[in-house]
């Protein structure tokens, strides 16, 4: 008890200050209406900003599956764009419901495997037959460039034969003068980033940097951006152009895809092959 | 000596009451930094005090603030808080078994001294003054601003009111 009280003596500062001080904060908090609120908002402030921290995490979790609607919303919003601006307004002149005239809608895919390595590439992704992806099919990055067509579906899962793969053959041209080319890959390099752009007729005149886009016959809609020109002096030694791209898109980061649906698809290959094959 | 020291004193807590409570009281400069003079009675209450009495007084002083401030109990604290740092800024720098001098006036302790504690207790007691005034964690740097610069005024007031009642005492 002696001690205690030494101890307490020695420090009597501090136990005075503790004292006091406590004195002074219960005045504050009890004898002020507005600080008494304030003292209840301020530990609901504590709470919140917790709960926003766990928010955090649980965002982070979720985030998948937020991709995941993201991308069906953005493949939504293409279909309505491109309902809009493919009417064919030549063929109808009074257009009753214009939702049955667009020719291509889109469906988000998600990337289950891809590969840049090997010569010939093939991507699985998570949308099958039930989904309505058929053979043939073409699929586009989601946001820019071009990846290559539905190869073989089953009920819930597609393959897609890259661009990066020998058959793959889009059909191109050079934006500011729609010269003709087809988009291969291959032969001379294998970097994922550039693609060759061969059978341009040699007439026209390509800079660096033009913009190659999509040109519409197959299965691809018109206009989809693919890459820009990076060399245009590549010797082949036949009567073509062949120019070296840099693609848009990085098949090394691909996760989600969209599949393009073309409404008119069986029609056209139907009609083409009636032409009888002359080669 | 004792009566004198105390009647100073008691004219010191009287003026400069006085002065914060009607005049510094009005007084500021963008609603950022409103200079707190009465600090430095507290400052310079004698060595000899005991520590309970100087609490006492911190708190009296606290209180008669607050109850001009309208705000009961933030004073106090504050005045409680510099108190605190008075005594164990003092047991740190000053030899305790012989006071040479009465009270902690620059002129008595050399501006070197004078200025760091000056500088410490106000700053305690600006922070938890202003913290205390706020009450909010979100407003935090706005106070810890409004604390800064209020601190800095009051510093600059009682150096000048130090360097005007100047009387450096020969050795």
């Amino acid at each position: 008890m002696r001690n205690l009280w030494i101890f307490i003596n020695r420090y009597n500062a501090f136990f005075l200050f503790i004292i006091f001080f406590s004195v002074g904060l219960i005045l504050t908090v009890k004898n002020n209406i507005y600080q008494q609120s304030a003292a209840v908002n301020s530990s609901n402030e504590v709470i919140g900003n917790a709960y926003e921290k766990l928010n955090v995490f649980k965002k982070y979790i979720n985030l998948g599956r937020v991709n995941d609607s993201l991308a069906a919303e953005n493949a939504r919003l293409h279909s309505a764009i491109f309902a809009l601006r493919n009417i064919d307004s030549a063929k109808n002149t009074v257009v009753e419901d214009t939702v049955t005239n667009y020719q291509y809608t889109y469906l988000a895919a998600r990337v289950l495997k891809n590969s840049i390595t090997l010569r010939n590439n093939i991507i699985t992704i998570n949308k099958g037959a039930l989904d309505g992806i058929e053979p043939g099919m073409a699929v586009i990055a989601s946001n820019k460039g071009v990846v290559g067509f539905v190869r073989d579906v089953s009920p819930h899962l597609a393959t897609v034969q890259s661009l990066l793969h020998k058959d793959t053959k889009i059909s191109v041209n050079i934006k500011k003068n729609q010269a003709l080319g087809s988009l291969v890959w291959g032969e001379r390099n294998v970097d994922f980033r550039k693609a060759y752009v061969k059978e341009i007729p040699n007439q026209y005149k390509i800079n660096l940097r033009d913009t190659v886009v999509t040109s519409g016959y197959g299965s691809f809609p018109p206009g989809i951006p693919v890459g820009r020109v990076s060399n245009t002096g590549i010797a082949t030694g036949d009567n073509f152009l062949t120019i070296e791209i840099a693609l848009f898109n990085d098949f090394s980061t691909l996760q989600y895809v969209n599949v393009i649906k073309h409404k008119y698809a069986h029609e056209e290959k139907a009609l083409e092959a009636k032409i009888p094959n002359e080669q | 000596m004792n009566s004198k020291l105390v009647f100073i004193n008691i004219v010191r807590w009287l003026l400069l009451l006085f002065i914060q409570v009607f005049l510094l009281r009005n007084l500021g400069f963008y609603n950022l930094a409103t200079p707190f003079v009465y600090v430095l009675f507290l400052l310079l209450l004698p060595f000899r005090t005991p520590n309970l009495l100087l609490y006492l007084i911190a708190f009296v002083t606290g209180i008669t603030l607050d109850a001009f401030y309208d705000t009961i109990g933030v004073h106090i604290a504050a005045s409680v808080t510099l108190i605190y740092v008075r005594i164990l800024f003092i047991s740190v720098s000053v030899n305790r078994d012989g006071f040479d001098e009465p009270e902690p006036t620059l002129g008595n302790m050399g501006f070197k001294w004078f200025s760091l504690y000056a500088l410490l207790c106000i700053f305690a007691h600006h922070l938890v003054l202003y913290v205390l005034e706020a009450f909010k964690l979100t407003e935090l740097s706005y106070t810890l601003m409004r604390c800064l610069f209020s601190g800095l005024f009051t510093m600059l007031t009682v150096l000048l009111i130090e360097f005007v009642f100047y009387n450096r005492k020969l050795r």
